[in-house]
């Protein structure tokens, strides 16, 4: 298989007042053409820096990607000068976001901004980008896309701005397209429409994903294989149905734990047994212990945990995970 | 298909555009009708004015408004409704000028200001500050002081105090609007910073600019009028509407005040009309407000 994003050995560090913020911790992971890869964890893990590493956007300073490479088609992205990584986002890697309502400018007709994107990255006239942005809104299966395209976002649904959005990222037909959280601001219906909506174009045009969420469910749904993080470091990685069916990291354990399940026998005969959850909260990044960053949430940490972190190994075949008593 | 059942609601002409913002807003039209009245009787001033602003008249000195001054007669017995419409050349476009050089510069300034950031910023900031502990007036007065006094340099000089009010607010603006997402999206496609600050920063600070700007227009004027009293503005005999006023206001305000009045009144005229053109376009010009 082809791998179009390889990313290695990702650290990405902020330098701030109370010290060093390790974000991202030597985070890699491959996603091949036409693949679709999660990147799971909670809040504060390290998701969405990883996203905006790739696409080099985050402000630096503060931040600094300070090792590793972010390589798409064989092209280091991290060590390309500051015009070529502008010819590169759009084109080569893109991006959509999890604010659908904001993420495009309110004054702009939502066709023009597309186009506007188009002759950036393409050699073609306004009129030729103007066919160009209507032919993608009616790829997104928006109606009227003529109408539409000359629209403000405002007079759009959420669920319809983010096709638009997928329009724009999809428009020069990227090797790459990073998701962060695309469906988390829109409703449960819409949610899956906009997930069905990436995955026929992915299919179409043999796009790599990487689909950043904290919803199992999505994941279970649209990914073959997924990337746990937590504090900033990878501690699973597997595929999907492996990675649901048996967990090796406490963590993952913790997280399929804590989602209710409908229908099944132990939750239809005790409706008072408590849902499970993962006691504590993630360590502040600057102070994580010198061990694993999970012991000191973890039931089965012993002494060895807490002394020496675990290395990044194979449990099984193709199922990788970060932790002494797996 | 598409195209069929998209023609019904294509976009309607500009006629009929320009007729539905109308309605949508009878002040703006109020506002529109005042400025086209001054810009116009600027423009024509030679024809539209009944008599020669500059002729004396000794016998007419101080003659009240009827007749054939329409306005009155000053002290010098010079037509005062002629030499406010040839005021208004003199008037607007010191108005005008200032307000577009002091706000264009001041928005550049200040959206550099804010997107870039940094140590940039600060010096930026810093020296707005400085002017601004400066009363504008003392600020144009050293101005013209130095550039000596004509048109151009009444301009030049009541426009540079603007600029760094304009900048503060719009730099304001400017550091909240680049945070949001649809900044970070832009880059996101490939866009150079210049782009993104030009094409999608600027044009979100144009209704406070637009506020900002039309609030100016009537300090201008009066800036004018200061300058031009103590000797540094456009010099004798142009009239201009804030030396009308302000020569003849503390000495004839009791004897004839046709001479405060119809100068105040055009003033006020304009500073209404600007205003009201100004909330009329800020409006029109953002989308949301449209429909």
């Amino acid at each position: 298989m082809s791998s179009v994003l390889e990313v290695t050995d990702l650290t990405t560090v902020f330098h701030t007042r109370r010290g060093l913020v390790r974000a991202v911790q030597g985070v890699s992971f491959t996603v091949n053409r036409g693949e679709t890869l999660a990147i799971v964890g909670e809040s504060g893990c390290g998701k969405t820096i990883t996203a905006l590493s790739l696409m080099r956007l985050l402000p630096m300073p503060p931040a600094e990607i300070v090792a590793g490479s972010v390589k798409v088609a064989g092209t280091d992205l991290l060590q390309v000068d500051d015009a070529t990584m502008r010819r590169m986002r759009g084109s080569e890697i893109a991006m959509i976001f999890q604010e659908p309502m904001t993420a495009l400018n309110p004054l702009i007709t939502v066709g023009r901004q597309i186009a506007e994107m188009v002759m950036l990255h393409e050699n073609l006239g306004r009129s030729a980008a103007r066919a160009k942005a209507v032919e993608m809104l009616r790829h997104v299966k928006i109606p009227e896309p003529e109408r539409r395209a000359r629209e403000y976002p405002h007079q759009m649904s959420g669920g319809m701005r983010q096709r638009a959005m997928i329009a724009m990222a999809l428009a020069c037909r990227p090797k790459v397209l990073v998701a962060d959280e695309p469906t988390t601001a829109l409703d449960v219906t819409i949610q899956a429409q906009i997930l069905d909506l990436i995955g026929d174009l992915q299919r179409e045009l043999g796009t790599a994903v990487v689909l950043i969420t904290h919803d199992l469910g999505v994941v279970a749904e649209v990914a073959q294989r997924v990337v746990v993080m937590y504090a900033g470091r990878k501690v699973e990685e597997a595929p999907v149905a492996a990675l649901f069916a048996d967990p090796k990291h406490p963590y993952m354990r913790g997280l399929l734990a804590s989602i209710p399940r409908v229908g099944t026998a132990r939750g239809m005969a005790s409706m008072d047994e408590r849902l499970q959850e993962i006691p504590g909260i993630v360590p502040p990044l600057n102070e994580l212990p010198a061990g694993c960053a999970f012991a000191p949430r973890c039931k089965l940490a012993d002494a060895h945990c807490r002394a020496e972190a675990p290395p990044f190994e194979m449990k099984a075949a193709d199922h990788a995970a970060a932790c002494w008593k797996s | 298909m598409s195209v069929t059942t998209a023609k019904p609601r294509s976009e309607p002409g500009w006629a009929s555009e320009l007729l539905y913002l109308a309605r949508r807003y009878p002040l703006g039209v109020a506002g529109a009708i005042i400025m086209t009245l001054f810009v116009f009787s600027a423009l024509f001033a030679n024809v539209v004015a009944p008599l020669d602003p500059f002729s004396t008249n000794p016998r007419a000195s101080l003659a009240p408004p009827g007749g054939e001054y329409l306005m009155g007669a000053d002290v010098m017995g010079r037509d005062v409704f002629s030499r406010i419409i040839h005021g208004a050349r003199i008037s607007l476009a010191v108005a005008l000028g200032a307000t577009f050089l002091g706000s264009g510069l001041g928005a550049a300034l200040g959206l550099a200001s804010g997107y870039v950031g940094g140590w940039f910023d600060l010096i930026v900031q810093r020296l707005g500050e400085i002017m601004q502990a400066l009363p504008l007036l003392v600020m144009a007065l050293v101005i013209t002081a130095s550039l000596g006094p004509s048109l151009t340099n009444t301009i030049i000089a009541i426009a540079i105090p603007l600029i760094p009010n304009v900048a503060r607010v719009i730099r304001a603006n400017v550091l909240s609007l680049r945070e949001l997402p649809f900044v970070e999206a832009a880059k996101a496609t490939g866009m150079s910073e210049l782009r993104v600050a030009v094409v999608h920063v600027l044009p979100n600070t144009l209704a406070p600019l637009i506020v900002l700007a039309t609030a100016q227009l009537g300090s201008t004027i009066l800036t004018e009028a200061s300058l031009s009293f103590l000797g540094l503005g456009v010099p004798e005999p142009y009239p201009s509407w804030g030396r009308m006023l302000s020569e003849s206001a503390a000495e004839y305000v009791r004897t004839a005040p046709w001479l405060v009045i119809f100068p105040g009144l055009a003033i006020s005229a304009v500073v209404f009309g600007a205003n009201l053109l100004g909330d009329a376009l800020r409006d029109a010009l953002d989308p949301r407000q449209r429909d």
